[in-house]
């Protein structure tokens, strides 16, 4: 079986998904079936303080906690810090989400940038060693970029999470030629993050050498995301077969794949 | 007395514990997570920690995310 660890545990589906922007609850239990994956992000977000007003019984602000739809002995749970634009709302929101949740992991993230979410990678290699220094596993969202890869390796980071496009766009992966170095270099696993539109993007990525992929708004937002789960499960495991089996090289120009000789009125 | 609850103002009557303010929020513990005046809580002392006139208080759950 061709599994990959992080930290020490390993897992046999190389899809990470997460659990945003579903229409419906009982839509993302599908779609995360569906999808084979065994890890699934979640937010981490105050409550929402409703107090009833009159002298009503007070009202519970959450009847249905996202954790009621997702069975913690099927999937792992990994916390992120999205939205976070400091190294220090970063790490606040990181052991919060260890308090809440089963884990000592998080996805880091600290944006950078309003408009394209890209990250902060001077705050997000402080947190990195701020929370590696707490025994967090860090597995940190982070630019396509080998030598930021590098030095978020170096403050401890688990895993290596560089985007393929920015988050929700859709667009596949923008620089390729920099997924695969960011694999050469790497001495911990590289998860494609962000920016897969298409089962194509996710074979790609892991054509490139991806050790995994992590998306959300690629399966939540389509059409049918049920069916775009699966075509990411084929599609992350298609494109590590492919990975695996050496592909050819390119050339250019044609190569027959059938005889030259024999041919008929030759 | 008045505290600061997930960045508002909010009234209690007296300092309560921080077990005692998530049951008069109609709060489970056992799915939040609490952060008193920026440390975060182990949930065995939710009991012992008492919040009072000033405090700040973050509860935090798990929502939907990428």
């Amino acid at each position: 079986m061709d599994t990959f660890s992080i930290a020490g545990k390993t897992f046999n589906s190389r899809l990470i998904v997460g659990t945003g922007k579903y229409s419906s609850p009982s839509v993302m239990v599908k779609a995360h079936d569906a999808s084979g994956a065994e890890m699934i992000t979640v937010a981490v977000r105050r409550v929402n303080i409703s107090v009833a007003r009159g002298g009503g019984a007070p009202r519970g602000p959450q009847e249905e906690s996202l954790l009621d739809f997702i069975d913690t002995s099927r999937y792992f749970i990994l916390p992120n810090t999205a939205g976070c634009y400091t190294a220090d709302e970063a790490v606040r929101t990181a052991r919060l989400g260890r308090e809440a949740g089963l884990s000592n992991w998080v996805k880091l993230e600290v944006i950078g940038d309003q408009k394209t979410l890209f990250p902060d990678n001077e705050a997000l290699i402080e947190a990195t060693r701020i929370l590696v220094r707490e025994d967090f596993v860090v597995l940190p969202y982070t630019n396509d970029d080998p030598v930021a890869c590098r030095k978020l390796e170096d403050a401890g980071a688990a895993a290596v999470m560089p985007l393929g496009a920015p988050i929700g766009s859709g667009l596949g992966i923008q620089n390729p030629n920099n997924i695969r170095i960011i694999r050469e270099f790497a001495r911990v696993p590289v998860i494609v993050d962000a920016g897969v539109g298409t089962a194509s993007d996710a074979a790609l990525a892991m054509e490139l050498g991806a050790d995994a992929v992590l998306m959300n708004t690629a399966i939540a937002g389509a059409q049918d995301p049920v069916a775009m789960a699966e075509a990411m499960n084929f599609a992350v495991r298609a494109g590590r077969l492919a990975y695996r089996s050496g592909r050819i090289p390119r050339k250019m120009y044609a190569n027959a794949s059938s005889p030259v000789e024999g041919l008929v009125g030759r | 007395m008045t505290i600061i609850l997930n960045g508002d103002p909010h009234e209690v009557a007296r300092p309560v514990t921080v077990s005692e303010l998530l049951a008069q929020l109609a709060i489970d513990a056992r799915r939040v997570a609490v952060e008193h005046n920026l440390v975060v809580l182990k949930r065995a002392t939710f009991d012992e920690i008492v919040v009072r006139e000033g405090d700040q208080v973050e509860i935090v759950n798990f929502v939907g995310g990428g």
